[in-house]
């Protein structure tokens, strides 16, 4: 009786407040679920090694392909469903798309010796494979309605005969393709193949811009927070920096391109890069200036976060040290500094929730639509923070607004956010591991 | 200089009759306070305030919530120095130098005069390396010349035999009593020569606190201590000199016997027995 009374009216009888406010928890996780298992299930199912139809119209007419989805033209009439299946052979047909009025489908066949070609250029052949001539290095491919060409094979990704895989097959099929998104570069102006330099720009430019905002950050809040006088002054400049974090992003994109890129970076050329002038090194966008646009937008909560860190120290530890004979600066550095490491953390983890899904400053400031080069190689001095870098949620932009085949981008624009999520998961979960780690050591430090 | 200059001039003259404090002279004084003031802002705290303080005794503030007793301990090791609103008057001499002098480096003078909290402060770090704290800023010693030392701080504090198998335990893994007697064995083990104890047992239990007072007997052979306490059994038992302030005024300074058994004046007598404050 008790469990169910305070099941129906809430601890200490909050009532329907309490109601309100649990309903909106379950929304916002309800909103959460979805939105993660919308793009994962858009994004991953596209790697899914789809059976292939083998159509017969009513006049006749036979076509191969993988059927996409239904809809019906326009909403409300009484017009006939219409199916959109992808065809390939964009280099015997023009185009891989084709729609067709269901009610005008004769028979689906799903014969075993269908074949999917994917190559280096037209995309993927779908059709049946007549000769192997590994000697001459091709492959002589026929298209259903009986169009051949010679396919060099030096030019073959992949070979793939859905119709005659396993299950299991398949979900092996699943996963290489899923890993080759992962590890290979984007091919066909991003509308195939990988994201990989797009997620080494993302991580390292996240790293990069940890690396210059924390130091920075901690300094600035050390300063205000232990040696500014807490006058007036002080209390004006807190309140300037709190009230940068809500600048909105684009502008500090324009910021880094007047001060970093133009100022700073044409200034380096003028000084180091002279000979290779008017061609810029450091005076046009790159993995620097981004990664020092996108510090100097996440400065403020660094600082913020340093800050409450630091007035969260009880005055009777700093004065434990005083007492010890510790000057200011022993103080600062022995007791204050190492119990406000894990609000620098804090600092941080905010910092790469921010800054990992920015776009907007990056595309004044570095960021590519096609770089496959990462910038990190075998040659010195092996990080070329000069480089312009792909990110994935640029990489989305462009996949999704400036690709020439939406239908074909539209499936990795799922999976590429997806991918976003996660990377940027696994980066926070990196820092809260590391924080958590730092909490350990000092044994209970929440009093 | 006045012989009595120790106490104000409201109750010297009934002190000049017993004599309660003349026997601390200029040589045996550890402190010596001149008309010392302290305000913080506009609000004063202290007001002319003379009296010496015994080397190796234990001495007592005792007084009423606010009647500047803390302040008045924070002045000896220039605590008040981090605080831009606290304006101050008159003298501190410790050992015959003024503690404000320019040449006098305030580290070095709150090594020498060491400093427990109310409540326990260890730093988040093992036992072993809170002890080690003040040790490392001082000098820097080799690991076993510095293991003796923190042995012999914490058996000075009486905390040893407790601790002997975790010392690189958390320290805050520790009861506040025994987190109270690390942070003397800290203090201790930069070997000051005047130990300030700001009502160091009033966040501890009984047994706890009976330790605490243990404590201050047994270091009272080395070094000079000074106790602010609410709790007037405290004072009567560890202490040997008894300072009663009230409203920033020192208002009668004695032997502690003859203060709790033969108060001069009313307001002290109501004071200790409970009949005000």
């Amino acid at each position: 009786m008790m469990a169910r009374a305070r099941f129906l009216h809430g601890y200490r009888g909050e009532g329907p407040g309490a109601w309100l406010a649990a309903g909106c928890v379950a929304l916002a996780l309800l909103m959460v679920v979805a939105l993660l298992a919308l793009l994962a299930g858009r994004g991953l199912a596209h790697f899914w090694p789809t059976e292939i139809e083998l159509v017969t119209l009513d006049d006749g007419e036979r076509f191969a392909g993988r059927a996409v989805r239904e809809e019906r033209p326009v909403q409300g009439q009484a017009m006939p469903v219409e199916r959109l299946y992808y065809t390939g052979n964009r280099d015997l047909d023009g185009t891989v798309w084709r729609w067709v009025d269901v009610e005008r489908i004769a028979m689906r066949e799903r014969p075993a010796d269908l074949v999917v070609v994917e190559r280096r250029r037209w995309g993927d052949f779908i059709g049946r494979v007549v000769d192997r001539n590994t000697e001459a290095g091709h492959l002589v491919l026929e298209s259903i309605d009986g169009q051949r060409l010679i396919q060099p094979l030096a030019e073959v990704h992949k070979i793939v005969y859905p119709n005659a895989m396993s299950s299991f097959g398949k979900l092996v099929a699943w996963e290489q393709g899923v890993w080759r998104f992962l590890s290979e570069g984007p091919r066909s102006a991003n509308t195939a193949g990988g994201v990989w330099p797009a997620i080494f720009g993302t991580v390292l430019m996240v790293l990069l811009m940890s690396l210059a905002v924390t130091p920075f950050g901690v300094l600035a809040a050390v300063y205000l927070n232990e040696i500014a006088p807490q006058g007036r002054l002080t209390r004006l400049v807190r309140i300037g920096v709190r009230n940068l974090a809500g600048v909105p992003s684009i502008v500090y994109g324009v910021f880094g391109l007047g001060v970093f890129v133009y100022g700073i970076g044409g200034t380096l050329d003028t000084w180091f890069f002279s000979e290779r002038l008017p061609s810029p090194t450091f005076g046009t966008g790159g993995l620097l200036w981004a990664s020092l646009t996108l510090a100097l937008l996440t400065l403020p909560v660094v600082i913020v976060a340093t800050e409450e860190g630091l007035a969260r120290i009880p005055e009777a530890q700093r004065e434990g040290a005083l007492a010890l004979g510790a000057t200011r600066a022993e103080t600062l550095r022995r007791v204050v500094l190492p119990m406000a490491v894990p609000a620098m953390l804090t600092g941080m983890i905010l910092a790469i929730a921010r800054a990992a899904g920015e776009v907007a400053p990056l595309m004044l400031v570095g960021v590519a639509k096609l770089a496959p080069q990462v910038p990190v190689d075998d040659e010195f001095p092996f990080l070329h923070l000069e480089r312009k870098f792909m990110h994935l949620g640029y990489h989305i932009f462009d996949v999704g607004f400036y690709s020439g085949d939406i239908e074909a981008a539209l499936p990795l624009v799922y999976a590429t956010a997806l991918l976003l999520v996660l990377v940027i998961l696994v980066l926070n979960l990196t820092a809260i591991f590391l924080r958590h780690h730092v909490k350990a050591r000092h044994g209970a430090l929440q009093r | 200089m006045p012989a009595l200059d120790h106490v104000t001039d409201s109750v010297s003259p009934a002190l000049a009759t017993t004599g309660a404090v003349t026997e601390i002279p200029a040589s045996a004084s550890c402190f010596e306070i001149e008309g010392l003031s302290l305000a913080y802002g506009d609000t004063p705290a202290l007001s002319n305030l003379t009296l010496r303080i015994p080397r190796q005794r234990v001495t007592a503030f005792i007084g009423p919530s606010g009647c500047g007793k803390t302040t008045l301990l924070r002045a000896l090791n220039r605590l008040h120095d981090l605080n831009e609103e606290v304006r101050r008057g008159g003298h501190i001499h410790l050992e015959g130098q003024e503690i404000h002098a320019p040449e006098v480096e305030v580290a070095e003078l709150r090594r020498r005069v060491g400093m427990v909290f109310q409540t326990p402060n260890p730093f988040p770090m093992s036992i072993y390396e809170n002890v080690a704290f003040g040790l490392r800023l001082q000098m820097s010693l080799k690991k076993r010349q510095r293991d003796e030392v923190i042995e012999w701080a914490l058996r000075s504090a009486a905390l040893w035999d407790e601790v002997k198998d975790r010392l690189h335990d958390s320290a805050w893994s520790l009861s506040g009593g025994q987190q109270q007697r690390l942070v003397i064995a800290r203090t201790l083990a930069v070997q000051p020569e005047v130990l300030l104890l700001d009502e160091p047992a009033s966040a501890l239990d009984p047994i706890s606190t009976l330790k605490i007072e243990e404590l201050i007997r047994s270091l009272k052979s080395r070094l000079t201590l000074i106790l602010v306490t609410h709790n007037m059994q405290q004072a009567a038992r560890v202490s040997d000199y008894t300072a009663f302030l009230n409203g920033g005024e020192l208002v009668e300074y004695a032997a502690t016997d003859a203060l709790f058994t033969n108060p001069r004046l009313a307001q002290t007598e109501n004071y200790i027995t409970g009949r005000m404050g």
